[in-house]
């Protein structure tokens, strides 16, 4: 049961120069919030899935629709469970990187826990009251979207003001991708949710934009929610995790910058490969092609530079929960990257599109990479925050990984048989030059597929829960970390 | 004078800066030509804003998440193009805010589904989907047949539309709330609503409540759904983008 989780070479200085404690309880809080967020965001996504096998879990009520709780799934585990989990993991690593405590202290920190929180609220319940903008990603309404607009930048306010008092000279690779991240959500978010409401007590709205540009706009935004929300930030994660899990600098400094940089410029091109073949101008499409295509090179160029600062130290997967989730995660990041290139390209795009494929393929990054970092990096935290000398319990990390893998493998799976056989169905004809198949029998065929998604579901699900209770038991009953110094002055490492 | 990347590495101005500028040029590429470029919506005849029941079914269709299961654009392939109808124009949803083109078809899509069904059908469809088609996956909206289609700002909301960019006029804004009610009362003389909106589908839409529903707001909505470009006319040239 022993764990890695202090002590070793640090890989940048772990404690304020002088003797001010890091603002750690507002950490604890989001670590709290994402493994709850996490299970609400997989527990409706399993209720979802199973919506499409079998209609009567709709239960025949309004707010129990598909067309309602997808949003809430959807929002739960992109903005909830991935949102906390980057906030949260943001200011831990911030203050470490910079030996600085917030800046601001903690109170500041505490408004962005709670107003993010309230975010997630109006958001969610607006969702299953029918209050929606009817974009994807995007759902929530101007009131919520000028909310969060606030908090996002007290978040700024306090991430870029910690940096600035930070007692490094230079400013590490984690917190570029986490600044980044957190530049460009603003900008994307501003700009794709511009409305004007109907009345100012009332929650609907009009969109800025229609048609055509509205979609461009639409997809500039909701890839790069996945470029910057998605992949930036838990790159951020990558960085800091990894290297101090492992007990290695990281594999390549010249390499970080090449991938920071051209990630980012590449990444926000990438959008228009979500409308391949539709009323958006050809120009922007192949634009869109092209672009995405390049991004196989950052993103690989990032996994190779995650991966590789495990040389020398690759018999710490064996026995470090934090690296054998978060390098499986950099494994499915580089697979989920390879695949959606090849999905860019405008003929694969032209069976993809429109099928279960690209769910399978988003869930490979969103279970694969961003949920399997966020539980390694879990795994890190909490012992660390806790003080306590490793977690609860070894064994229930392997039966989370294995269970969680084997969801993954489940869900992936049979999306791609399921949106391959879907998409060749669409286009096939029959001997006399007409469509072979109705709509609804392409329908019908999905439905076992349906079925073995949601036990993939299930399994990871399962495996969310097992960290859960293997967490709280860490909390609860594990054994505390030998005080060397006063506590609550200095944190631990 | 040799460049360091470590000048950016030590400078949170700096690099915020630089970070900025990175990730918003291809956002200004690929967006701001858009609005620019005249062709980028084809010049085509026929499309016009959309009736207030029209808009009101059209929210309706946006609060219940329809966009989720269907898409609505048809691509450029001889099987969509034999299944739904002509490929999608981008003019077909310049009055589109939001634009609802969707990502996934769970279900079919809907871009020229009007006219396809009766109104009956989308009625009895949308009640108890399984009851028309057994093998859908759809869920039930019963509750919209039942439900009164309230909306005392009616006039607002068109107005709100004026204001990002559809060309309401101030007739259709001052007949805005006896319009909506005309649409689906077969009683009413509709001769001025068609002359606002034409081609707009008249006539009681959802025949189980005498009240004005949801249900008929919905149905007026689908029903319109690309029938207003008349494609037998177009010449290849109004197609150029």
């Amino acid at each position: 049961m022993s764990v890695a989780v202090s002590g070793g070479v640090p890989i940048t200085a772990a404690r304020p120069a002088s003797r001010e404690a890091y603002v750690e309880d507002v950490v604890r809080a989001f670590t709290i919030a994402t493994m709850f967020w996490g299970i609400a965001a997989f527990t409706v996504g399993v209720l979802i899935a199973f919506q499409l096998a079998f209609p009567a879990l709709n239960f025949g009520l309004e707010w129990t629709s598909f067309g309602r709780v997808r949003p809430l799934h959807t929002s739960a585990a992109i903005f909830a469970f991935g949102g906390n989990a980057l906030l949260g993991t943001s200011f831990f690593v911030v203050q470490r990187t910079c030996r600085a405590p917030l800046f601001g202290g903690a109170l500041p920190a505490w408004f962005i826990f709670w107003g993010y929180q309230l975010f997630i609220v109006l958001a969610g319940t607006g969702y299953l009251m029918g209050i929606t903008q009817g974009k994807e990603y995007a759902e929530p309404e101007w009131y919520t979207d000028l909310w969060l607009t606030i908090v996002w930048v007290a978040y700024l306010i306090v991430f870029a003001g910690t940096l600035i008092k930070r007692r490094e000279p230079h400013i590490y690779v984690a917190n570029w991708f986490y600044l980044a991240f957190i530049i460009t959500i603003a900008m994307l978010h501003i700009v794709n949710n511009l409305a004007v409401p109907v009345s100012f007590t009332g929650t609907k709205s009009y969109g800025a934009f229609a048609g055509v540009q509205d979609a461009m706009i639409q997809w500039w935004y909701g890839h790069n929610a996945v470029g910057f929300f998605l992949t930036a930030g838990f790159l951020g994660m990558m960085y800091y995790f990894i290297p101090k899990a492992a007990e290695r600098p990281v594999y390549s400094y010249r390499l970080s910058i090449i991938h920071f940089w051209a990630l980012i410029f590449l990444y926000i091109w990438a959008g228009p490969h979500h409308l391949h073949y539709t009323a958006l101008p050809d120009w922007t499409q192949t634009l869109g092609m092209v672009f995405s295509i390049m991004l196989w090179m950052p993103s690989w160029g990032g996994m190779i530079n995650g991966i590789m600062t495990l040389s020398g130290a690759w018999d710490k997967l064996r026995t470090n929960p934090s690296l054998r989730f978060t390098v499986t995660a950099v494994a499915f990041y580089g697979m989920s990257t390879f695949e959606g290139p090849v999905m860019s390209v405008k003929p694969v795009n032209a069976l993809s599109h429109y099928t279960d494929w690209t769910i399978g393929h988003v869930h490979s990054g969103a279970l694969g990479w961003v949920a399997f970092v966020t539980f390694g990096a879990l795994y890190y935290l909490v012992p660390v925050l806790w003080r306590r000398k490793g977690l609860w319990s070894q064994t229930l990390v392997e039966w989370h990984f294995w269970t969680a893998t084997l969801g993954i493998v489940l869900y992936i799976t049979s999306m791609w048989v399921s949106g391959i056989m879907q998409g060749l169905m669409w286009r096939a004809y029959d001997d006399m030059g007409f469509l072979q198949y109705s709509f609804v029998e392409t329908v019908a065929a999905m439905h076992p597929y349906y079925i073995i998604r949601g036990m993939g579901g299930i399994l990871f699900l399962t495996g969310a829960i097992i960290m859960a209770f293997n967490l709280i038991r860490t909390v609860k009953h594990g054994q505390p970390l030998a005080e060397d110094r006063p506590a609550g002055l200095v944190a631990a490492e | 004078m040799k460049f360091s990347h470590a000048i950016v590495e030590k400078n949170v101005v700096i690099l915020a800066l630089l970070t900025l500028i990175t990730v918003s040029i291809g956002g200004l590429v690929q967006i701001v030509p858009l609005f620019s470029i005249e062709t980028t919506i084809e010049r085509v005849g026929g499309v016009r804003p959309y009736t207030p029941l029209e808009q009101m079914g059209r929210n309706i269709y946006i609060r219940e998440g329809c966009y989720v299961c269907h898409s609505q654009q048809i691509r450029t392939f001889r099987d969509e193009v034999e299944r739904y109808g002509p490929y999608s124009l981008a003019a077909e949803s310049m009055y589109d805010h939001p634009f609802q083109w969707g990502s996934k078809r769970i279900g079919p899509d809907l871009a020229r589904v009007g006219g396809k069904y009766s109104n009956d059908w989308h009625v009895a469809h949308l009640k108890d989907p399984r009851a028309v088609v057994p093998e859908s996956i759809m869920p039930t909206y019963a509750f919209l047949a039942s439900r009164p289609l309230s909306v005392p700002n009616i006039q607002d909301h068109l107005k709100t539309l004026r204001t990002v960019g559809v060309p309401y006029t101030d007739d259709m804004i001052a007949n805005a709330a006896a319009d909506l009610k005309a649409q689906a009362d077969p009683d009413a003389d509709t001769s001025g609503l068609l002359k606002r909106y034409p081609k707009a589908v008249v006539g009681k839409f959802n025949t189980e409540s005498p009240e004005l529903t949801e249900m008929d707001a919905l149905v007026a909505y689908l029903q319109m759904l690309g029938t207003l470009v008349e494609f037998s006319k177009l010449q290849p040239e109004d197609l150029h983008q």
